[in-house]
C-alpha cells in the first residue's frame, strides 16, 4: 500500500506557477486510508471476450537476414525529416460564452476546435486552442463517492456557490449546470424553476456555462425552450440534443430556441458515427455548424473507454479527410469515469485506496481521450483536472515546460 | 527517405490493402485442408484478417514451398517488427504492429510492463521485489492480467553486483530479464548469468554502440537502442547496428517524463507514423517508454511520484509504446495500466455484444428471482461475476440491446417495455418459474411502470450496480405476499 508521505519539500524550481505537483499532494493527502475490507471478485472460466493476441500473427518476421559482410568501424549516418501529413478538412471553431459586447455578460469566452490535424500528432501543428475544462454543479444534493463529496460537501445544496467555488478554488474554464432535479421520475422541477437556477449560476460566476438536462426528451425540451430564452444572448451550450428529441418530435423547438436566442447545442449520440452524422444534418436545418457541438459518449476505463477512444479517432480522422458532418469540436464527460467499480469500490489492499484510484481513474479517462481529440472536458475531481490543465499545458507547445536535462535512470537510487 | 532495402521485393502493402488473391497465389493452392479450412481461398482469407496465422498451413513450412513462403512472410510482415526476449513459456514477443489506430486493423502484442530492480537491494529485499512482481495480478472480466517482465539496473556501476543481481534474479523467477547499464562490461556480467534466458540488453547509445553490438551478436539477443530525443541520432544507430548484422532492436527514443513530455510524446508518435504509414524499415522496431524517468525528479512526496507514473505510462500506453520499464507496484497505479492494456488490444472488429437468451445461475426452482439485463460484454459479465461472487440461484435474461449498456440502452430505446415484452415471450419465462416478479436493473428504473403494464408481471426495480444484489435479494427476495 501507499505510504503517505509526511515530509513534503517545494519543488525546486518555484518559479514554475504550473508546477502542481504540491497542489496535488494536498489534495491526495487530505484523503485517509480507511479501506481494508477484504474485498476479491472472483470470476469463473469466461471464453467469450477474446483479446486479439489469441490469433495475432506471431513473431514471424521475412529473414530480413542484415548482410554480414564487414562490421562498420564508424557510425553509418542518416538523417531524419518529420512526417508532415496535410488534410483537406479541419474542426469548425466554436466559442462558448458571450461577453457584453456580443449580447451576453461574461467576462471571457472559451473557444474550442479549429483543429488542422490529428491531436498532437504533428510537432510542427500544437493545438488552435488548447482543450478547455468545464467543472460540474448540480442543482439538488446527489450521491456522490466519498472522496468527490469530501470537496464539495459544503456547496452541495447551494448551486451558486458550488460554481464559484469551481471557478475560484479548482479553476474551471466553464461551469456545467445539470439540472438533474427537472427529471419527472425526480423531482420534476418546473422549466420556470431550472431557468433561474441557471440564473443564479449565470450571476455567480462569469465564465461561460453549460447547461445540462435530465435526459427526457420531452421535458429537456421544454426546460431548454425556458432557459433559452431567459439567458438570451449568452451563447449557452445545451447539453444535450439527441435522436430521441427527434423522435418525440421535439427536436426542431430546441434547435429553434437555441438559434434565436443565441445559444450552441450539444449533439449527443452513443457511439455511432452514422448516428452522430444524422443527427449534425437534422440540426443543420435550424442552427449555424458552428453552434454545434458533438457529444460521441464517454465511457469509463474498464467499461468500453476504448470505444470511446476509438470512436473518437475515427470521427477526427474522418473530418480531417473531408467529412464536414463530423467536424465539430467534441467533448467528453469524463465524469463518467467514475461508473467503473474500480473508481469507487473498497478492494484488497494490494490494489490501493480508491481515494487514489477513484481520483487517477477519472485523469487518465480524460487523458486518454485528450491524446484522441477532445476539446472539452467536464470533470469533478480536483487533482483530475490539475493535472489535466498540466498536460494540456506540457503539451501545447514546444518548450512550453523549459526542459530539463535528462535524468539518468537506468544509475539512479529511487527509495 | 529510404524505405525499402529489398530491391527484389514489391512495393510493402499495409495490411488493409492485402487482397486474399494476393495472399491465395502465393499458396500450394492444393486444397489439402490441412489448415482445417475448406480450402486455399479461405485460408487466405482468414490469413488477411488475421484470424489465421501462415503456420496453420504445414504444407508451406516444407522445402518444396520455401519460396512462396519467404514471399507470403514479406507480404504480411507487420511493418513494426516482432521482437521476441526471454525464454520458456513467460517468453515475451513485443512490436509487431501492423497499423498506426487500432481500428485500422487491431493491435498485436499487447505492450509489455517491466518492474525494476537494482543491484544495490540486499537479496532478500530484492526476491520480496520478485515475488511481489510475480504475484501481482487483476481479475478482469475473467482473465487474469499481470505484469510480464523485471529489469534490472546496475546502481553500483560493479559488474560483480550486478552479475549477483542477475543471477538472483534468474533464480527466483521465470520472467523475461532485461539488462540494464550502459557499460558493456556491466552488461557482459549480467549476460554471464542470464545467457540461457535470451534477456533483452539495455542499451546501445552513441557511445558504446560497438561493444553493444558485439555482446548482442554473441549471445544472440535484443539489444535497445537509446538517445535522448534526437530522431537522426536514433536513425542512425539503427542503420548501423543493422549493419552489424543486428535486427531485433528496440528503440527508445528517450522518455522525458514532465518537462520534455511535448517531446516525447510527438517522438513516439513520428516514429511510429513513419512505420506504419510510410513503411520506413528503420523505425519499424517496437518502442520502449520509461515511466520509471519521472523518479529521477526525486525532489516530490512519494505520491505525487506515482501519480506521475501512472500519468505518464497511461498516455505511452495510448501512443505506442510496445514495452514499459516502470518502478511503482502500487495497485493504484498498475490496476488502470493493466485494464487499459488490455482494452487497447482487443479486437475493435469483434462485437461488443454476448448472445442474448437465458443464463441460469446456480440451482434455480420455480421461486427463484428473475433477473434481466441487456448484452453488452462488459454489462454481462460484471453482473454475471456479482452473481457468482455471491452464489445465487437465479435465472438472468440477457436482451438483445445491441450491444449497449443499460444506461446507454435505456436512452437509445434498445432496452424499453417493448423489448422487454419480446424477451419474455421468446425465452418463454412463465416456463422457468411459478411467480409473474421481474427484477429490472435500478439504471432502467424509469422503465418500470410501462413494463409493468406492458407485461403483466411485477417489476422490482434492482440495484443501480449489480454489486448490490446479495444485498437486494436478501432484503426484496422471497417478495413479500402482497407484491406475489
Amino acid at each position: 500500500m501507499a505510504k503517505k508521505s509526511k515530509e513534503r519539500q517545494d519543488p525546486a524550481d518555484g518559479a514554475d506557477v504550473l508546477s502542481l505537483a504540491p497542489r496535488i499532494l494536498e489534495l491526495l493527502e487530505g484523503v485517509q486510508q480507511l479501506e481494508l475490507e477484504n474485498f476479491s471478485m472472483e470470476i469463473g472460466d469466461l471464453d467469450l471476450f477474446i483479446p486479439s493476441q489469441q490469433y495475432s500473427l506471431p513473431g514471424l518476421s521475412p529473414t530480413r537476414t542484415p548482410t554480414l559482410q564487414q562490421k562498420p568501424m564508424e557510425l553509418v549516418r542518416e538523417s531524419y525529416h518529420p512526417h508532415t501529413a496535410s488534410y483537406v478538412g479541419h474542426i469548425r471553431e466554436v466559442t462558448l460564452g458571450a461577453t457584453k459586447a456580443d449580447g451576453g455578460s461574461r467576462a471571457r469566452t472559451v473557444t474550442i476546435g479549429g483543429s488542422t490535424a490529428p491531436a498532437y500528432a504533428d510537432i510542427l501543428i500544437p493545438p488552435v486552442h488548447p482543450p478547455a475544462l468545464s467543472l460540474d454543479v448540480f442543482d439538488m444534493p446527489i450521491t456522490l463517492p466519498r472522496v468527490l463529496r469530501e470537496h464539495v460537501a459544503d456547496v452541495l445544496d447551494d448551486p451558486a456557490e458550488w460554481a464559484r467555488m469551481n471557478v475560484k478554488k479548482f479553476g474551471a474554464d466553464i461551469i456545467t449546470i445539470h439540472l438533474m432535479s427537472t427529471d419527472p421520475l425526480i423531482k420534476d422541477t418546473s422549466p420556470r424553476q431550472a431557468a433561474r437556477t441557471v440564473e443564479e449560476i449565470l450571476q455567480a460566476v462569469d465564465v461561460p456555462v453549460i447547461v445540462g438536462g435530465c435526459g427526457d426528451p420531452k421535458k429537456d425540451a421544454s426546460v431548454f425552450t425556458e432557459v433559452a430564452a431567459m439567458a438570451a444572448g449568452e451563447r449557452l451550450l445545451l447539453n444535450s440534443v439527441t435522436l430521441d428529441m427527434a423522435e418525440a418530435k421535439t427536436l426542431g423547438t430546441v434547435a429553434a430556441a437555441a438559434r434565436d436566442n443565441g445559444h450552441l447545442l450539444l449533439a449527443f449520440t452513443g457511439l455511432e458515427l452514422n448516428n452522430a452524422k444524422e443527427l449534425n444534418r437534422r440540426l443543420y436545418e435550424y442552427i449555424p455548424p458552428e453552434q454545434i457541438v458533438m457529444d460521441l459518449t464517454t465511457v469509463a476505463l474498464g467499461y468500453g473507454l476504448e470505444y470511446s477512444f476509438t470512436i473518437h479517432e475515427r470521427a477526427r480522422y474522418a473530418a480531417l479527410m473531408g467529412d464536414t458532418e463530423l467536424a465539430h469540436p467534441v467533448i467528453s464527460a469524463a465524469t463518467n469515469a467514475w461508473a467503473a467499480r474500480e473508481a469507487w469500490m473498497a478492494m484488497s489492499p494490494e490494489y490501493g485506496s480508491r481515494e487514489l484510484r477513484g481520483p487517477v481513474w477519472e485523469t487518465l479517462n480524460a487523458i486518454t481521450l485528450l491524446l484522441a481529440g477532445v476539446d472539452l472536458f467536464m470533470m469533478m475531481h480536483p487533482a483530475a483536472v490539475l493535472t489535466l490543465k498540466d498536460i494540456i499545458h506540457r503539451l501545447g507547445s514546444r518548450g512550453a515546460v523549459a526542459a530539463s536535462p535528462a535524468h539518468d535512470w537506468v544509475g539512479a537510487r529511487i527509495s | 527517405m529510404t524505405v525499402m532495402t529489398t530491391s527484389s521485393m514489391p512495393r510493402k502493402k499495409g495490411i488493409r490493402e492485402i487482397s486474399p488473391i494476393d495472399v491465395y497465389k502465393l499458396l500450394p493452392k492444393t486444397n489439402c485442408q490441412e489448415c482445417h479450412e475448406s480450402n486455399c481461398m479461405a485460408f487466405a482469407t482468414k490469413l488477411v484478417n488475421g484470424e489465421l496465422v501462415l503456420t496453420d498451413c504445414p504444407p508451406l513450412f516444407t522445402g518444396e514451398y520455401q519460396d512462396a513462403r519467404d514471399a507470403l512472410l514479406h507480404l504480411l510482415a507487420p511493418p513494426v517488427r516482432a521482437v521476441t526476449f526471454g525464454s520458456g513459456a513467460q517468453q515475451c514477443t513485443i512490436g509487431g504492429k501492423h497499423v498506426l489506430q487500432r481500428h485500422e486493423f487491431t493491435y498485436h502484442n499487447p505492450t509489455a510492463i517491466a518492474i525494476d530492480v537494482d543491484d544495490l537491494m540486499p537479496e532478500e529485499e530484492l526476491r520480496a521485489r520478485i515475488n511481489r512482481i510475480g504475484q501481482f495480478t487483476y481479475n478482469y472480466i475473467g482473465r487474469n492480467l499481470s505484469l510480464n517482465a523485471v529489469a534490472i539496473r546496475s546502481i553500483s556501476g560493479d559488474p560483480s553486483a550486478f552479475g549477483r543481481a542477475a543471477k538472483a534474479v534468474a533464480g527466483s523467477t521465470g520472467l523475461p530479464i532485461i539488462l540494464c547499464s550502459t557499460d558493456p562490461v556491466v552488461i557482459r556480467a549480467g549476460l554471464a548469468e542470464t545467457r540461457d534466458r535470451r534477456p533483452l540488453l539495455y542499451a546501445a547509445t552513441e557511445k558504446n554502440w560497438k561493444e553493444m553490438a558485439d555482446l548482442a551478436l554473441a549471445f544472440h539477443v535484443p539489444l535497445v537502442v537509446r538517445t535522448n530525443g534526437d530522431l537522426s541520432l536514433l536513425r542512425t544507430l539503427i542503420r548501423t547496428l543493422n549493419s552489424c548484422g543486428l535486427a531485433d532492436l528496440v528503440l527508445d527514443p528517450g522518455t522525458l517524463a514532465e518537462d520534455g513530455l511535448f517531446e516525447t510524446i510527438h517522438a513516439f508518435t513520428a516514429i511510429r507514423t513513419a512505420a506504419c504509414r510510410d513503411f520506413d524499415e528503420l523505425f519499424g522496431h517496437p518502442l520502449l517508454g520509461v515511466p520509471l524517468a519521472v523518479w529521477t525528479g526525486g525532489e516530490i512526496s512519494m505520491d505525487v511520484l506515482k501519480w506521475r507514473e501512472a500519468v505518464t505510462a497511461s498516455m505511452l500506453l495510448s501512443r505506442y509504446a510496445d514495452i514499459l520499464i516502470m518502478h511503482s507496484l502500487d495497485g493504484w497505479v498498475l490496476l488502470p495500466q493493466l485494464i487499459w492494456r488490455f482494452n487497447l488490444y482487443t479486437d475493435p472488429r469483434k462485437p461488443v455484444s454476448v448472445e442474448s437468451g437465458i443464463r441460469i445461475f446456480g440451482k434455480p426452482d420455480k421461486n427463484s428471482p428473475v433477473l434481466i439485463t441487456t448484452n453488452y460484454a462488459l454489462t454481462f459479465f460484471t453482473v454475471e461475476s456479482d452473481i457468482k461472487a455471491a452464489n445465487l440461484d437465479c435465472f438472468l435474461l440477457v436482451v438483445d440491446s445491441g450491444g449497449l449498456s443499460v444506461e446507454s440502452a435505456v436512452a437509445g430505446r434498445y432496452f424499453s417495455a417493448d423489448s422487454i415484452v419480446t424477451a419474455l415471450k421468446d425465452m418463454q419465462a412463465e416456463t422457468l418459474v411459478n411467480h409473474r416478479i421481474l427484477i429490472i436493473p435500478g439504471l432502467a428504473a424509469r422503465l418500470s411502470g410501462e413494463t409493468e403494464e406492458a407485461t403483466g408481471w411485477k417489476i422490482l426495480v434492482g440495484p443501480k450496480d449489480s454489486s448490490g444484489l446479495p444485498q437486494y435479494l436478501k432484503e426484496h427476495w422471497p417478495p413479500r405476499s402482497d407484491t406475489a
